[in-house]
């Protein structure tokens, strides 16, 4: 017999088209959900952490003064002292270390630096004492090493008196040098690399608790006599994406508008090699390749475990290893053409990272081409892994041995008491 | 019992499956099940809790693949190439609780390929048709698990599918909506779909089904008709004499037994009227005889439960009395 077609129905549903289904039901859920403008609502976190955090050490440093050294010497010495460390300063600028006069000793007086040093001020790391011909430091052995220079600096333009004229330096600039160029752009690859690691792991773990969910809601098995179990994840990865990509263009527009309103306020960060367009397509592109590998992963996962309290469990050693790979993309960006820099671009979970802080440094396009070509591979597989392994680990009605023992037994013992089985 | 479908008579198979093996970690759940669903026939499953029936479902519709045998559904090897022209309601009921009814009907449709707009249209119309019209704009979370669970079986058939499959369809409706579902079943067959269903209450199967298959232990110790079935079992014969002993008593079967002023044994192969002969002829003054045919539930009972014990390694009350 054949099956002819039901009024209305299209007839067999493609994987894509079965996904699509999907897609477009998680993606209106989530997008009309409280998961959702949490969601949104995600990245204020570490901004307001941060500004806390960043208040508080503030705070905690103008409490804390600054190391000063301590100046036990006769009066004149000391007088020499403050005035070529002051001379220097407006030279130098604020490099050189404050001098606080401790005691003036009158002629021939004697006392005793490390008692000073023991008492008293909180901020004397150090005291100077002898003279500026026989300058003497007394402190802990790595302050007094790193004053030693500017001390005897100090001294010395003490011991000669008024400043010698300094000839004047013509200063002619460049635009930039190729050391400071590649120092700015690597700030710019780092500041991508941590925005995308970040995404990332907020996204992957929503779709998590996504599937726990429709788990829960015991829909899975609807789904999964209907269509495909591929399309099933593809559909679940791509809302998520879609969401994310909502998700993003609200930041974005938020973003944009505080950055118009702050305008130069704000730090300017270095133009990437291959443009700002370039990156932020690629960006995204390898926002999504990042999240689809990631999210495939933790679909598996989900779909091996029945609660969240075993969710947390087997996507703890997910996410530790995802920061390693995060460390290990940092890392390879630093060493651009090394052997470490392809393992990381050609690894699938840190080849996104790898690849986008790439884009900052490196102007080539092609690469990325593939880059993505490869990753995208590597998305197919996890899903029909994936999608094999839930179908094998979670439709099974009948549960452990002693469960399955036990029904029998039961079966039996109705039989035997002469019980109806129903 | 549903009258067959045209289809039925003309005996196409709309499942057929044969040595379906399913093991889960290292438990046989499903052993060597052969079935053969004729189309436009009303299909029992019947076993007790935990017998296999749900996994041999499941393997039928493709949620899980068999470790071994074969089967074919609509014609088609794959499940899932003919999934539009199939209907199914988990025994795990499930619906997206933040979903309006009609969304959810309709999206149970678009799964199995209905354009959602044509998928809401006929929502509305089963939920008017089913008296659930008030229902229509609620989302599942502010339904009783009654009408959640209809609206599910409203969106197992919105997409007027060939073949439905109903894994324990009872359970969790109150006696009410069972009686509507089983109008609803006959009514499906009526139209030539094949319905399946699984269950543990042998009432629903005897009055629904053309056909039973009896799972035990995960083996089908029983697939045919119900009449089949129940010839399984030998008609009881319930006699009442006036005499309380006699020569007539050698007529009867060494196993009869008395209750009451009542005798029970079952019909000999010889039929009855040898017996009623020497009853008569013994002077046992016959004041009532009767016979009964087993149910399906005394059919039920002697095929699972044997089967069952075999799988345990049990021995069966004939054998322990022994």
């Amino acid at each position: 017999m054949s099956a002819e077609m039901p009024s209305g129905v299209h007839g067999r549903l493609s994987i894509l088209s079965a996904a699509w289904v999907v897609a477009r039901r998680d993606f209106t859920a989530i997008l009309f959900s409280r998961t959702f403008f949490f969601f949104l609502l995600g990245p204020l976190f570490p901004v307001v952490v941060g500004a806390l955090a960043g208040s508080v050490g503030s705070s905690v440093e103008r409490s804390s003064a600054r190391p000063e050294v301590g100046v036990i010497m006769t009066g004149a010495d000391a007088n020499a002292i403050l005035r070529a460390r002051d001379g220097l300063a407006e030279r130098l600028g604020q490099g050189l270390p404050g001098l606080v006069v401790l005691e003036r000793l009158a002629p021939g007086e004697r006392a005793d630096p490390s008692a000073a040093l023991a008492g008293k001020r909180a901020n004397i790391a150090a005291v100077l004492s002898g003279s500026p011909a026989a300058p003497v430091l007394t402190g802990p052995r790595a302050q007094i090493e790193a004053w030693s220079g500017d001390i005897a600096l100090i001294a010395a333009q003490a011991e000669q008196g008024a400043l010698a004229p300094w000839p004047p330096v013509r200063l002619q600039a460049t635009a930039s040098s190729q050391v400071s160029e590649h120092k700015a752009r690597l700030r710019t690859a780092q500041a991508a690399q941590t925005l995308l690691f970040l995404l990332t792991m907020m996204l992957a773990g929503m779709v998590l608790s996504n599937l726990v969910e429709e788990k829960g809601n015991k829909i899975i098995e609807v789904l999964a006599a209907a269509i495909p179990m591929e399309a099933v994840f593809l559909g679940k990865l791509f809302a998520m994406l879609g969401v994310s990509l909502v998700g993003i263009a609200a930041w974005a527009a938020v973003g944009g508008g505080l950055y118009l309103a702050a305008g130069s306020a704000l730090p300017d960060l270095p133009a990437p090699a291959v443009g700002w367009p370039m990156l932020v397509v690629l960006g995204i592109l390898y926002f999504s390749m990042a999240y689809l590998l990631l999210g495939s992963v933790f679909l598996s996962i989900g779909s091996l475990a029945a609660t969240v309290r075993e969710v947390q469990t087997l996507s703890m050693p997910v996410t530790m290893m995802q920061l390693m790979l995060f460390f290990f993309a940092t890392y390879a960006m630093t060493q651009p053409g090394s052997a470490v820099e392809i393992a990381a671009a050609l690894f699938p979970f840190s080849s996104p990272f790898a690849m986008l802080a790439r884009a900052a440094q490196d102007g080539a396009v092609m690469p990325h081409i593939g880059a993505l070509l490869w990753q995208g591979a590597w998305v197919l597989l996890l899903v029909r892994v994936g999608s094999r392994l839930f179908r094998s680990r979670v439709m099974k009605s009948g549960g452990s041995r002693r469960r399955v023992r036990r029904a029998l037994r039961r079966q039996s013992g109705g039989r035997r008491s002469g019980a109806a089985v129903e | 019992m549903t009258g067959n479908g045209p289809q039925a008579a003309s005996g196409q198979l709309a499942i057929e499956a044969r040595g379906l093996v399913k093991r889960f970690e290292g438990v046989t759940a499903v052993d060597g099940v052969d079935l053969a669903v004729p189309s436009g026939s009303v299909y029992g499953i019947l076993g007790p809790n935990g017998a296999g029936k749900t996994t041999t479902l499941r393997m039928m519709l493709g949620i899980i693949d068999p470790d071994s045998g074969y089967r074919r559904i609509l014609g088609a090897e794959r499940p899932h190439d003919v999934a539009h022209a199939i209907g199914y309601l988990p025994e795990e009921r499930g619906l997206y609780p933040s979903m309006k009814a009609t969304e959810a009907i309709a999206f149970l449709g678009a799964l199995r390929g209905l354009p959602l707009r044509e998928g809401r249209r006929r929502a509305h119309e089963l939920l008017e048709r089913h008296g659930l019209g008030h229902a229509a704009s609620r989302q599942i979370r502010q339904l009783s698990k009654g009408m959640a669970q209809q609206v599910q079986i409203l969106g197992t058939l919105v997409h007027r599918p060939r073949l439905v499959v109903f894994d324990e369809p009872f359970s969790g409706l109150d006696a009410l909506n069972q009686g509507r579902l089983e109008a609803m079943m006959r009514g499906l067959a009526e139209e030539g779909t094949t319905v399946i269903f699984s269950t543990h209450v042998i009432a629903h199967a005897e009055r629904l089904c053309d056909e039973v298959a009896i799972i035990a232990g995960g083996k089908v110790p029983f697939a045919g008709p119900v009449d089949l079935a129940r010839d399984r079992i030998p008609a009881q014969v319930r006699l009442e004499t006036r005499a309380a002993d006699g020569p007539w008593r050698l007529a009867l079967p060494a196993e009869a037994r008395r209750e009451g002023q009542f005798w029970h044994f079952a019909l000999p192969d010889t039929g009855i009227e040898p017996l009623l002969r020497a009853l008569i002829a013994g002077e046992a003054g016959i004041l009532s005889l009767s016979i009964e045919r087993a149910g399906l539930h005394d059919a039920f009972v002697a095929i699972a439960g044997a089967a069952a014990a075999r799988a345990l390694g049990d021995q069966t009350p004939e054998e322990m009395a022994r």
